[in-house]
C-alpha cells in the first residue's frame, strides 16, 4: 500500500538580511491513512515550517531543494506552481488547523460566510448545500445553537468555541490530511481535554491521516501513532508512540522527558536540558545536538559524525550520531 | 510579629461595565468573598481557568486593581500595610516590598532599552540607590544571581531567547530587594526545558533572598512540582485550597478533580479520557446563583442545582479546605 504522505528529503531554507538561515534539513516522513504522526521539539525546531511546505505556505523568501518530494497521491505537490493545482491541496486534500483561532478567522466575516465560502472554492456544491453541510460540521463538533453561530463574527465566541469551528471548517471539505499546528496550546486543560476527544473520534470517523504539532508530550502520547522528534530542523528520532515515550534513545527526547514535571512523582527535581537552542544563523556543523548533548563522544564535538537516522529496532529510528551518547 | 506576609480578608473586587452609552452601567464582580493567608516563605500557588480571576486576584494584592470590599494586608518586618486606604508614599514604599513578574517575556521588555537600563529602572524610579555607581553594582549582582553574564548587559532584549529574556524580568523584579512577588504565568511561554529552568531559578532565589511568592497558573503539573500550598479558583471563587500534596493525592472538589484528570498523561498505554466538563466557565457578568459551580457539576446534588446553597470553604481535614456545597459532589 501506498502512503497518503510521504516526505524525501525536505531541505527548506530562508534567504534573510543576516544571511541564509538551514531551517529544515533533510527531512524524510511518511504517514499513512487513518493515523496520526506527531511532531515534537522546542520552538525553532521547524515543526511548522515542515507543515507549511506541505500546502506551501511558507513565506517568499523560502528557497526548497531540487530533489526535495514531497508525494501525495503520487504527486510531488511542492512542484506545484499554478493556482489551480495549489488550490486542489490548500483546503482540497490538506487542510490546517492554527494555533490561535482568533487570529485565523477573519474578523469581519460571519464565520458561516468563511465556511460557505471554501466549500463553494473546493467542491462542487451550490450555496443552500454549502450552508447545511456547515450547520451540520458545526453541530459534529458540539458546538450548541450551530445555526446562531453560524450568523456570528470570530469575536463572539470563546477560544475552545473558535477551535471548534476551526475543526469544522478544516473537515468540511473532507481533506485526506489534516495538518494541526498546535491547535490545544492556546486552550485551557478543561477545553483542551474536550478538543483532544473530539479530534480523536473525528479522525476515527473520517479515516484521515493527521499531522499533530505540539511542544506537550502529553497530548502526544494521547493522540499520536508515531512520533517524530525535531531539534534544529532535522528529525533525531521517530518510531511509534510507545517506543519513544518509554524507551526514548536519542538524549534530547530524553532531556525533553525529564524536563516535564511528573504529576505522579512529585519528589523528582525538574531538569532542564543544559543551554539554549543555537541561533539557525550559526547552526552546529556535524550533529546539530552536540553542543547541548550532555555526554557528548569525541568525535561528534568536533563536528565530524555526518547526520543520519539508524533503525535500532522496527519502526524506530534514531540519529546514528546520537544513538550511544548519555 | 505575624508569621504571614500577606493576610487576605474577605475581599472582592468588581469592575462597572456598561454594554454601550445607553445602557445601564452594572458591576462584574471578578473577584469574590476571598480569604487566604499566605505565610512567609511559602511557594502559594494559584489556579484555574482564564476568567477564573486569578490574575485579578494577584493584581489587588499588589494594590494594582482597586478593592471594592473586604482588605489586603500586608506584614512587613516593621510594619503593616493595609491595602484599602493606602497614601500613595505608603504605596511607593509597599511598591519595593512586592513585585511582578510578567507572563510574556517578548512583551514585558522594552526594545530600545539596554538590559542593564531595563533592570535598573525600578532603583531610579524608587529613589534606591544614590550614585549610578550603587545602581551598577546593585545591577550586577541580582543579574549574576539571576544567571545572566555582565556583557549581557550592554545588549537589547532582541538577541535574547524566550528563557533568558524571562531571567531579565526576574531580575527587574528583584533588583529592588522585595519580599513578596507575584509571578503571574511566568512559565506560560516557555518550552519545557527552559521551563525547568526558570523553576529551578525561581525555587533556588527563594531561598536565597527569603522571597515569598504568590504563583500564578493555569498548568497543574508545574504548581504541583513547586508550590506548597494551592488554592483552586473557579469563576471569582476560591473552591479548593489545600497544602498541594494534599490536594494532588486527595482532591475534594468535583471542578479540581476534573482539572486533574484534564492533564494529558504521558503514557500512551494510559488512555483514560478525561472527566469532562460540559460547556465553558460561565461569564462572570451573570454568574450562576448559589455554587458557581452547579453548571458544569457532573453530579449536582438536587439542592446546589436549584441554586439555594450558599458558598463558603470548610475545613475537611487540617488545612484542607473545600467549598461546602461540593464536598458531597461526585
Amino acid at each position: 500500500m501506498s502512503h497518503l504522505l510521504e516526505i524525501k528529503n525536505l531541505d527548506v531554507k530562508f534567504d534573510t538580511d543576516e544571511g541564509r538561515i538551514i531551517a529544515i534539513d533533510n527531512v524524510s516522513l511518511t504517514l499513512d491513512q487513518g493515523k496520526v504522526l506527531g511532531i515534537v521539539g522546542e520552538s525553532g525546531s521547524g515543526k511548522s515550517v515542515t507543515a507549511k511546505s506541505i500546502m506551501q505556505l511558507n513565506p517568499g523568501n523560502t528557497i526548497y531543494n531540487d530533489d526535495a518530494e514531497i508525494i501525495i497521491d503520487n504527486e510531488n505537490v511542492l512542484k506545484f506552481t499554478s493556482k489551480n493545482d495549489l488550490k486542489k491541496i490548500r483546503g482540497g486534500k490538506v487542510s490546517m488547523i492554527f494555533q490561535e483561532p482568533m487570529a485565523s478567522f477573519a474578523p469581519a466575516i460571519k464565520i458561516g460566510n468563511q465556511m460557505i465560502e471554501q466549500l463553494l472554492l473546493h467542491k462542487e456544491t451550490e450555496k443552500n448545500q454549502a450552508k447545511q453541510i456547515s450547520i451540520d460540521m458545526l453541530n459534529r463538533v458540539g458546538i450548541a445553537d450551530a445555526e446562531k453561530r453560524f450568523n456570528q463574527y470570530a469575536f463572539e465566541l470563546s477560544g475552545g468555541m473558535r477551535q471548534r469551528a476551526m475543526i469544522a471548517m478544516a473537515l468540511s471539505t473532507m481533506p485526506k490530511l489534516l495538518l494541526a499546528d498546535e491547535p490545544t496550546t492556546a486552550l485551557d486543560v478543561t477545553i483542551q481535554a474536550q478538543v483532544i476527544n473530539l479530534m480523536k473520534d473525528i479522525i476515527k470517523e473520517y479515516n484521515m491521516g493527521v499531522i499533530f504539532i505540539t511542544h506537550d508530550l502529553g497530548v502526544i502520547a494521547q493522540v499520536a501513532d508515531d512520533v517524530a522528534v525535531m531539534y534544529l530542523g532535522s528529525v533525531v528520532e521517530r518510531g511509534p508512540v510507545n517506543e519513544i515515550l518509554k524507551n526514548p534513545k536519542h538524549p534530547y527526547t530524553r532531556g525533553l522527558l525529564n524536563a516535564l514535571p511528573d504529576i505522579n512523582n512529585l519528589d523528582a527535581p525538574l531538569k532542564p536540558i543544559p543551554g539554549n537552542i543555537p541561533s539557525p544563523l550559526d547552526r552546529p556543523t556535524g550533529c546539530v545536538f552536540r553542543t547541548r548533548c550532555p555526554e557528548p563522544t569525541h568525535d561528534c564535538k568536533e563536528g565530524n559524525i555526518e547526520m543520519g537516522l539508524i533503525e535500532v529496532s522496527p519502526g524506530h529510528w534514531v540519529d546514528k550520531c546520537c544513538v550511544n551518547c548519555g | 510579629m505575624s508569621e504571614n506576609i500577606v493576610s487576605v480578608n474577605n475581599l472582592s473586587v468588581s469592575f462597572d461595565y456598561q454594554e454601550n452609552f445607553l445602557s445601564k452601567k452594572q458591576k462584574i464582580k471578578a473577584v469574590n468573598n476571598i480569604n487566604i493567608k499566605i505565610k512567609k516563605g511559602s511557594f502559594f500557588g494559584l489556579v484555574g481557568e482564564s476568567g477564573s480571576g486569578k490574575t485579578t486576584l494577584g493584581r489587588a494584592i499588589l494594590g494594582a486593581n482597586k478593592i471594592s470590599e473586604g482588605n489586603v494586608i500586608f506584614h512587613d518586618d516593621e510594619r503593616d500595610f493595609d491595602l484599602t486606604n493606602i497614601s500613595a508614599k505608603e504605596m511607593k514604599e509597599y511598591r519595593k516590598k512586592a513585585q511582578l513578574i510578567f507572563q510574556d517575556p517578548y512583551a514585558a521588555l522594552s526594545p530600545r532599552m539596554t538590559v542593564r537600563d531595563i533592570i535598573a529602572e525600578p532603583l531610579e524610579v524608587m529613589n534606591i540607590t544614590s550614585s549610578r555607581e550603587e545602581t551598577d553594582q546593585r545591577v550586577r549582582d541580582i543579574a549574576a544571581k539571576c544567571r545572566l553574564n555582565l556583557e549581557h548587559l550592554r545588549r537589547f532584549p532582541h538577541a535574547f531567547s524566550g528563557g533568558q529574556r524571562q531571567r531579565i524580568s526576574i531580575a527587574r523584579a528583584l533588583v529592588s530587594n522585595p519580599k513578596f512577588i507575584v509571578a503571574d504565568e511566568s512559565v506560560a511561554a516557555l518550552d519545557v526545558s527552559i521551563q525547568a529552568d526558570i523553576l529551578n531559578l525561581l525555587k533556588q532565589l527563594q531561598k536565597e533572598l527569603n522571597l515569598t511568592y504568590l504563583f500564578i497558573s493555569h498548568d497543574l503539573s508545574v504548581v504541583a512540582h513547586v508550590c506548597d500550598i494551592v488554592a483552586v479558583m473557579y469563576l471569582g471563587h476560591i473552591v479548593e485550597m489545600a497544602p498541594s500534596r494534599e490536594l494532588f493525592s486527595n482532591p475534594k472538589h468535583s471542578y479540581t478533580k476534573a482539572l486533574l484528570s484534564s492533564i494529558p498523561s504521558i503514557d500512551p498505554e494510559n488512555k483514560s479520557r478525561a472527566i469532562e466538563l460540559i460547556g465553558e466557565i460561565p461569564s462572570a457578568m451573570n454568574p450562576p446563583s448559589g455554587c458557581v459551580f452547579r453548571t458544569r457539576c457532573p453530579n449536582p446534588t438536587h439542592d446546589c442545582s436549584n441554586g439555594k446553597i450558599e458558598m463558603g470553604l470548610i475545613e475537611v481535614s487540617p488545612n484542607h479546605w473545600v467549598d461546602q456545597c461540593c464536598v458531597n459532589c461526585k
